[in-house]
């Protein structure tokens, strides 16, 4: 009997096994192997690799560009993810009803959100073409959105807020199925106006998906690439350089693996800090 | 009235959502003279010259095919690896099953960018640089975590008695997996599956930079690259664009309950 269990243990580890197997090597070992190689003075063309223990995470706390990098992230992630809420709140409002073309609006939702990143920037690059663009066309400007050190972010945050708002009201809307019918009826006879419904009803008991939904969005914010390096390039003047855009261009336009994992790492760290917080704040709300 | 507002409200999210793809399909039927004019909005003669230019000038196909078999590899692969591994953990009995779906979870939050040195160290070190195995155990990867996390919540979804039937009846764990509790979870497998085709499809940061040549590019890459001998060839990435979203949007059309079923699979039921 204890033979033919442990048979049977091994026969279920087998089943797992695979999956740890890629995600041990592809994806744990280097996720583990960034905090070494940050710990390093590697610079790939010259085969250097040095141990230098904490000081390329000092070098960091002084770099300006870091900070700005910083600073960039942040602004992008609060500004793209509040939008996002709040319209695909909206949106998911409106539409939390029975008509005719749902499924088709449900398609029509779907379509940015399966655009590809860098097809959805290289498409709004031309949308802001100073001279040839329809936006400014249509606005009757002339306006330079992605060479002005002021607008170029908020031109970036507006194309996110065009790709994933969709995707943030669909995911509202399978959460507002879930909500009781009789609640809102209830509410109704009793005479709640529509604000008090939304503000007695929907959103408590929306809140988790709506924190789910954040967790998501700021985490996919927080470490933004392909969006904006394509759409700008970081540019103007750096200042739609984010952290992982920086990270890419210490580590592959100027070789420094090791100061490029730093912030790779840092990355990582807010990532990680940022997903603690969320699920603690999940914890509290579903029990 | 209200009725009015709902209905202005349907057309303006349309507009919102489709006018910066409409907008991007009229660019790529405009003769080269009309881009450079605003108006007219509409091409005088619609041409189809930038498609043709741009599978007569670059290596087009062959990136597209990159794509298409990576993204086709990935998929297959995450499904393999990924249906085996949620079954277990919805089904056979397991310590700390809890801990490794969480485990799996945080594994998702992973920052590309985090992973992308020492990958491609590794990727260096193995000379697997410039080819597709490259980029396909690496979106895999990435992708596992998520399909584990859908597929473990469909394999719950199937009643536990089939599982418990099949097993009395004398198949082995991986016989009632295969014979039973797979096919039931075939909606479950198509939903995953165009999730992570599209992801695959769409990844940029390791395509980018585990890449060097038409040989192992793939779609992003070639668009973010698109040559240009004097100036941005507009006309060009637009028709590419429309091609390489065309076969994603087939998929949104056919597949749209699935899809949305396993995007809320996690975030709303988990």
């Amino acid at each position: 009997m204890s033979r033919s269990q442990s048979h049977e243990r091994t026969t279920h580890f087998l089943f797992l096994a695979p999956a740890f197997l890629i995600l041990g090597s592809v994806l744990l070992y280097p996720g583990i192997s960034v905090l070494w190689l940050s710990l390093h003075r590697r610079l790939l063309i010259f085969d250097i690799s040095r141990f230098v223990g904490l000081d390329n995470f000092a070098y960091l706390m002084q770099d300006a560009r870091f900070w700005n990098a910083f600073g960039n992230t942040l602004y992008f992630t609060t500004v793209s993810v509040s939008a996002e809420l709040l319209l695909g709140l909206g949106v998911a409002v409106l539409l939390h009803r029975a008509f005719r073309a749902k499924g088709l609006m449900r398609t029509v939702l779907l379509i940015p959100w399966a655009v590809p990143t860098v097809v959805s920037a290289k498409m709004w690059e031309w949308l802001y073409n100073p001279d040839f663009g329809l936006l400014n066309y249509l606005l009757g400007l002339r306006i330079n959105w992605l060479g002005a050190p002021a607008l170029a972010l908020h031109a970036a945050i507006l194309m996110d807020v065009w790709k994933t708002t969709p995707f943030v009201a669909l995911l509202l809307m399978a959460g507002l199925q879930t909500i009781p019918g009789e609640l809102y009826q209830a509410a109704r006879i009793d005479g709640a106006s529509p604000w008090m419904v939304f503000r007695t009803i929907t959103l408590p008991l929306l809140k988790p998906v709506i924190l789910v939904v954040l967790i998501f969005r700021t985490l996919d914010a927080f470490r933004v690439f392909d969006a904006v390096y394509v759409l700008t390039g970081g540019g103007p003047a750096n200042t739609t350089e984010t952290l992982s855009i920086y990270a890419y261009k210490v580590l592959f336009q100027t070789l420094q693996f090791g100061y490029g994992s730093a912030i790779a790492v840092t990355v990582f760290l807010f990532v990680g800090l940022t997903s603690l917080l969320y699920v603690r704040q999940l914890r509290g709300v579903t029990t | 009235m209200k009725r009015f507002g709902f209905f202005a409200g349907l057309l303006l999210l349309t507009l919102f959502c489709l006018g910066p793809l409409v907008w991007q399909l009229i660019t790529a039927f405009k003769p080269t003279a009309e881009l450079t004019t605003l108006p007219p909005l509409l091409p005088s003669r619609p041409t189809l010259n930038h498609f043709a230019a741009i599978f007569a000038g670059h290596p087009f196909l062959r990136i597209i095919a990159n794509s298409f078999v990576v993204a086709v590899a990935c998929t297959v692969l995450s499904l393999a690896v990924g249906s085996l591994a949620a079954f277990a953990l919805a089904r056979l009995p397991i310590k700390r099953k809890g801990l490794i779906l969480a485990l799996v979870l945080c594994g998702s939050m992973f920052p590309p960018i985090a992973t992308v040195s020492p990958l491609y160290m590794i990727i260096r070190t193995l000379a697997v640089r410039d080819t597709l195995l490259a980029l396909i155990l690496t979106y895999t990867s990435f992708a596992l975590p998520l399909t584990i996390w859908v597929l473990t919540h469909f394999f719950r979804s199937i009643p536990r008695e089939l599982y418990a039937a099949a097993r009395i009846d004398g198949c082995t764990a991986f016989q009632s997996f295969r014979m039973v509790m797979l096919p039931l979870a075939v909606p479950g497998l198509v939903a995953t599956a165009i999730l992570v085709f599209i992801y695959s499809w769409n990844e940029f940061l390791f395509a980018l930079t585990f890449t060097a040549t038409a040989a192992s590019r793939t779609i992003p890459v070639g668009i973010a690259l698109f040559p240009g001998l004097h100036e941005v060839p507009w006309g060009e990435i637009a028709a590419a664009s429309v091609v390489v979203t065309l076969p994603l949007l087939g998929l949104v059309f056919i597949f749209q309950r699935r899809i949305i079923e396993g995007l809320t699979a996690g975030a709303v039921k988990g």
